[in-house]
């Protein structure tokens, strides 16, 4: 691209576009392409050289899956609490009000009613960038709640799922979010109603152990990491080499968990199909429905 | 198996020693020391009993660890009768992490499940020193489904530092195989009752961790992450884990505050692995009165209970 052709003149230029977050440019972490900001997003935040995809924001993401002006939110405010008094390198208390600063967000997850094509859904969409999107007692209220209003409004559920791991702040009330959680999926799931999740870059741990894996279709971005324990656990633990493409989505297509890879463009199209053959509801319909 | 010792049980330890060298020399003397001997006796019982009541978590997750802690088979053997162990997940292999079977416990007739620690390198090579793979929770699965079948109520017993983190794990989906439990937990229309006996290692633990009762075993813990790995995390160095095992919250005492287990079983003094024979007692006891209990609830209402046990856990708040 032409257009990138002056970087290697400008020494300065360069560290700029590196060390500054909120500059111009992005360079991708797979192919190393200086990416200008406003085509990445154009790009749905898919690298144009190399298909890398970039983490999408909550709000790109129901932007990119539902019908403009749709998404009504739900229980946005929740707030998790230091429930145990957490002190370690920094307190608990610290590191959230921390995380809301940086994110403008209370959590890790937003929750709301939205349309996909013609089908009316409950929607969940976790958001990395707060606290690694840990599952606390938050997120596993919001996600708890998101499912049981689509059990009782005979809505179908979509998780949009990304997790670092637990919210170790929380200590156990961490872990139960697991059980709540699938408890929840539990009930929605003898309703007979649909529940699809799409697994993001990455999607682990306790998340990956409850509801993200529970979906009756499960979906991932391509080039996901997917997985249980994290990479460098499993390596230090078994002291082997990991086989190429480990708990990457391709891996998990081809060892028989998920049901389809999918690039990012093609998603919101793959779950409108998908939810039409769960509802019986007709597959194509005017824009205007 | 020689005895071990943990570091803070020394001064008991030490006192044994100086009873069995008085005791020795009464023998070969004639001289009354019975009294003397009973003065020891009276410490030995005073010393144990002031350094279990000011445990730190770091000392209670030490002896939930213990190597000479009953296991799940040892509490099988001596308190569960005519047990039928049943084997395999009907897909990929019998995980001797899990072991499980029908077993009588007292008036109770019983599906009982747990996880299974090794006492030696063999055995613990056998059951992967308690930490199961996919197949484990798929063969606990397998075995409640068949419970529920024949309305025969459900115990587990969970001691294990964790589900296996290894490869074969992730190749056979190790975190599906555990939600898939966590849903299913919640729809067997029978009795269940679960028990931590040991150790309560984070998903591992869950994974056969649902149930209408949560007992506990006093000096258990039962954690989201070790202690080891919460400091690796947050302190950047393991060596921190006594103050990790202190901010997880992870003690019986702990959790029972916190609404997360119902009711903490104690433990004889010096812990369980101070007398076996008093903790199974003390389990079996409490796994018949809470069986008693949930026997005489419907069945429609057990299943509403148990969702909204758990449905109650965790703390934020709402509102501006
Ligand atoms: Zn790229």
């Amino acid at each position: 691209m032409a257009l990138f052709g002056k970087k290697t003149n400008y020494a300065t230029v360069k560290v700029r576009k590196r060390d500054i977050p909120d500059g111009l440019w992005v360079k991708c972490p797979s192919c190393g392409e200086m990416i200008y900001k406003n085509a990445l997003a154009e790009a749905l935040g898919v690298c144009p050289k190399c298909d890398h995809h970039f983490p999408l924001g909550r709000e790109e993401r129901i932007a990119l899956l539902t019908e403009p002006g749709s998404f009504e939110e739900w229980d946005a405010d929740l707030r998790s609490a230091d429930a145990l008094d957490f002190v370690g390198e920094a307190s608990y208390a610290e590191k959230l009000e921390q995380n809301m600063r940086k994110t403008g967000q209370k959590d890790a997850v937003t929750c709301g009613g939205a349309r996909i094509g013609p089908h009316a859904i409950s929607l969940a969409v976790m958001d990395f960038s707060f606290l690694g999107a840990s599952m606390g007692s938050v997120v596993g209220e919001k996600i708890t709640r998101a499912i049981e209003r689509g059990t009782a409004r005979k809505l179908p559920v979509v998780v949009v799922c990304t997790s670092g791991g637990a919210r170790m702040y929380e200590g156990m009330l961490s872990l139960m979010q697991m059980a709540k959680t699938s408890a929840a999926v539990a009930r929605h799931a003898a309703a007979k109603l649909p529940y699809i999740t799409v697994l993001t870059n990455p999607t682990t741990a306790g998340v990956m152990a409850s509801y993200a894996t529970l979906g009756d279709v499960i979906l991932a971005e391509p080039n996901a990491l997917i997985g249980f324990a994290g990479p460098r656990v499993i390596r230090e633990t078994t002291q082997q080499e990991l086989p190429p493409g480990f708990q990457k989505s391709e891996f998990l297509l081809q060892h028989g968990l998920l049901d389809m890879v999918l690039h990012r463009r093609d998603l919101k199209a793959t779950l409108v199909g998908i939810l039409s053959y769960m509802t019986g509801a007709p597959a194509a319909t005017p824009a205007s429905a | 198996m020689p005895p071990f010792t943990l570091p803070f049980e020394k001064p008991v330890v030490e006192l044994e020693e100086k009873l069995r060298e008085l005791r020795k020399f009464s023998e070969g003397h004639d001289i009354d020391v019975s009294a003397e001997i009973h003065k020891i006796e009276e410490k030995i019982r005073a010393t144990r009993r002031k350094i279990y009541e000011d445990l730190t978590p770091w000392q209670q997750v030490q002896i939930a660890r213990h190597p000479q802690r009953p296991y799940t088979r040892d509490y099988i053997a001596t308190v569960m009768r005519d047990f039928v162990e049943l084997h395999g997940d009907r897909v990929h292999a019998d995980d001797q992490a899990v072991v499980g079977g029908f077993a009588t416990i007292g008036a109770h007739r019983v599906m009982v499940i747990g996880t299974q620690k090794g006492r030696d390198t063999k055995s613990n090579l056998q059951c992967n020193f308690g930490c199961a793979y996919p197949e484990g929770y798929r063969k606990a699965l397998r075995l409640m489904k068949l419970a529920a079948k024949f309305n025969v109520p459900v115990v587990t017993l969970i001691d294990t530092p964790g589900a296996y983190p290894g490869i074969q794990s992730e190749e056979r989906h190790i975190a599906e195989a555990i939600a898939v439990n966590l849903r299913e937990m919640f729809t067997f229309p029978v009795p269940m009752v679960v028990c931590v006996i040991g150790e309560g290692g984070s998903g591992g633990a869950l994974g056969i961790g649902v149930g209408d009762r949560v007992l506990i075993l006093q000096h258990s813990y039962y954690s989201v992450i070790s202690p080891e790995g919460c400091a690796a995390i947050l302190w950047k160095d393991r060596a921190y884990a006594d103050r990790a095992a202190a901010a997880l919250k992870l003690t019986a005492k702990d959790l029972l505050k916190l609404g997360l287990v119902d009711e903490i079983i104690p433990e004889p003094d010096g812990g369980a692995h101070a007398d076996p024979a008093a903790a199974a007692a003390a389990l079996a006891g409490a796994i018949g009165r809470t069986l008693d209990t949930l026997g005489k609830i419907p069945k429609a209402e057990l299943l509403d209970a148990r969702y909204a046990k758990f449905r109650a856990m965790g703390v934020f708040t709402e509102g501006a």
